[in-house]
């Protein structure tokens, strides 16, 4: 259950922006967690309020981004989507790649009030 | 129950043992200790009647603390030439008897050290350390997977000497230890042929990170239908770069060039 540490670095990080705000609470946290990042949107969800309950982030509303997979082909340049980390290139079937979105694991803003 | 933070829940916090020693640290790293909070929405002077907010663009990794104490970690192993190997499997991999064997068997050839993984128990922990190899404990508690400030901290009581190969043990499970960079050289998923070819498949993200592939308990495969090429295949289309150990830890099978790879690192 690794969504717990997932849960308490946003936590961590969500505190020190509002201490450096002087204060506040948290109304809304936006997120991307990418398709292929290996969080389970529902796990992280299921243990959000109770990671949350009594913190800066116990009313805020939460917005996540889940980025589809995408990957460039090392051998022959094709840019296609994947759904897993495994897919092979639909042009050549190479299965080298570069992974250009999908891993993402961020906070991206924070409304603070 | 530790006398120094006097927390009498052992679940929730993570414990660092030195074995064969008193030396431990108690620390909480879910973070509920630091969930003071002071109501500073009552200590506003002044009631405005409109609210303040600010938006605040962090683009930050969520991730990205465990990321940073990782490469101190990384600065700490190349600057001694530390060969640090992280270990990932599930449960019954066979990943204790594979370290055993490895220590004994390198004695005189390189100083191992070890830093075990679990969330409860330490069982694993005193087989190595009857080995001889300096070890550490990390019971995680509800973690279910090591993160770089652990090893950090383990660090301090390990203390290990340079030219010398740090193995940890990560808490046995494909899924949660993938997330997590310790500030290892290289990453090790260990599978045995007792379990299924397309455990690649069902654990991409592990694969997909790990530098090498041990493949345990060959000495079982003429007792069991299990299609190596099949795992091997599985396991290349998740990461084309993936080199492969074949080994039986049980019966030496195969260790010899895992021992010689090894070598070739401290070198
Ligand atoms: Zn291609």
């Amino acid at each position: 259950m690794h969504e717990l540490s997932i849960a308490t670095s946003i936590l961590k990080s969500a505190e020190r922006e509002v201490e450096n705000c002087g204060g506040g609470a948290i109304k809304e946290i936006t997120l991307s967690i990418g398709k292929l990042a290996g969080v389970e949107i529902d796990s992280l969800k299921f243990i959000w309020s109770e990671c949350m309950r009594n913190t800066v982030l116990g009313n805020a509303q939460i917005v996540i981004f889940e980025p589809e997979g995408n990957a460039r082909c090392l051998d022959c340049g094709t840019v296609f989507g994947m759904k897993k980390i495994y897919d092979s290139c639909p042009g050549c079937g190479s299965y080298f790649k570069e992974i250009l979105s999908g891993k993402e694991l961020k906070i991206n803003k924070l409304i603070i009030e | 129950m530790c006398s120094t933070c006097g927390c009498g829940s052992n679940e929730n916090g993570v414990v660092i043992k030195k074995m064969g020693t008193e030396e431990h640290i108690h620390y909480h790293s879910d973070g509920t200790q630091t969930l003071h909070s002071h109501g500073h929405k009552h200590a506003h002077p002044h009631e405005h009647s409109h609210s303040h907010t600010h938006e605040i663009k962090l683009e930050q990794d969520i991730l990205g603390k465990n990321q940073l104490t990782a490469e101190y970690n990384r600065g700490f192993f190349e600057a001694l030439n530390i060969l640090c190997i992280n270990l990932v499997s599930s449960p019954g991999s066979g990943k204790t008897t594979f370290l055993e064997r490895s220590i004994t068997d390198l004695k005189g050839v390189a100083d191992i050290y070890v830093i075990e993984g679990d969330q409860q128990t330490s069982n694993d922990a005193e087989r190595i350390n009857k080995t001889g190899a300096p070890a550490i404990q990390i019971n995680t508690g509800r973690g279910c997977h090591l993160d770089s400030e652990m090893v950090s901290k383990s660090l301090r009581l390990l203390n290990p000497k340079p030219h010398s190969i740090l193995l940890i043990e990560n808490v046995g499970n494909l899924v949660c230890p993938a997330m997590f960079d310790l500030g290892e050289a290289l990453r090790a998923v260990i599978v045995s042929v007792t379990e299924g070819e397309d455990k690649p498949l069902k654990y991409p993200d592990m694969f997909h990170t790990s530098h090498v592939c041990i493949i345990n308990k060959t000495d079982l495969l003429p007792h069991l239908k299990f299609d190596l090429e099949k795992l091997r295949d599985n396991a290349l289309k998740v990461n084309p770069k993936l080199q492969f150990f074949e080994v039986s830890a049980e019966s030496g099978q195969g260790m010899g060039e895992w021992y010689q790879f090894l070598k070739s690192k401290i070198a």
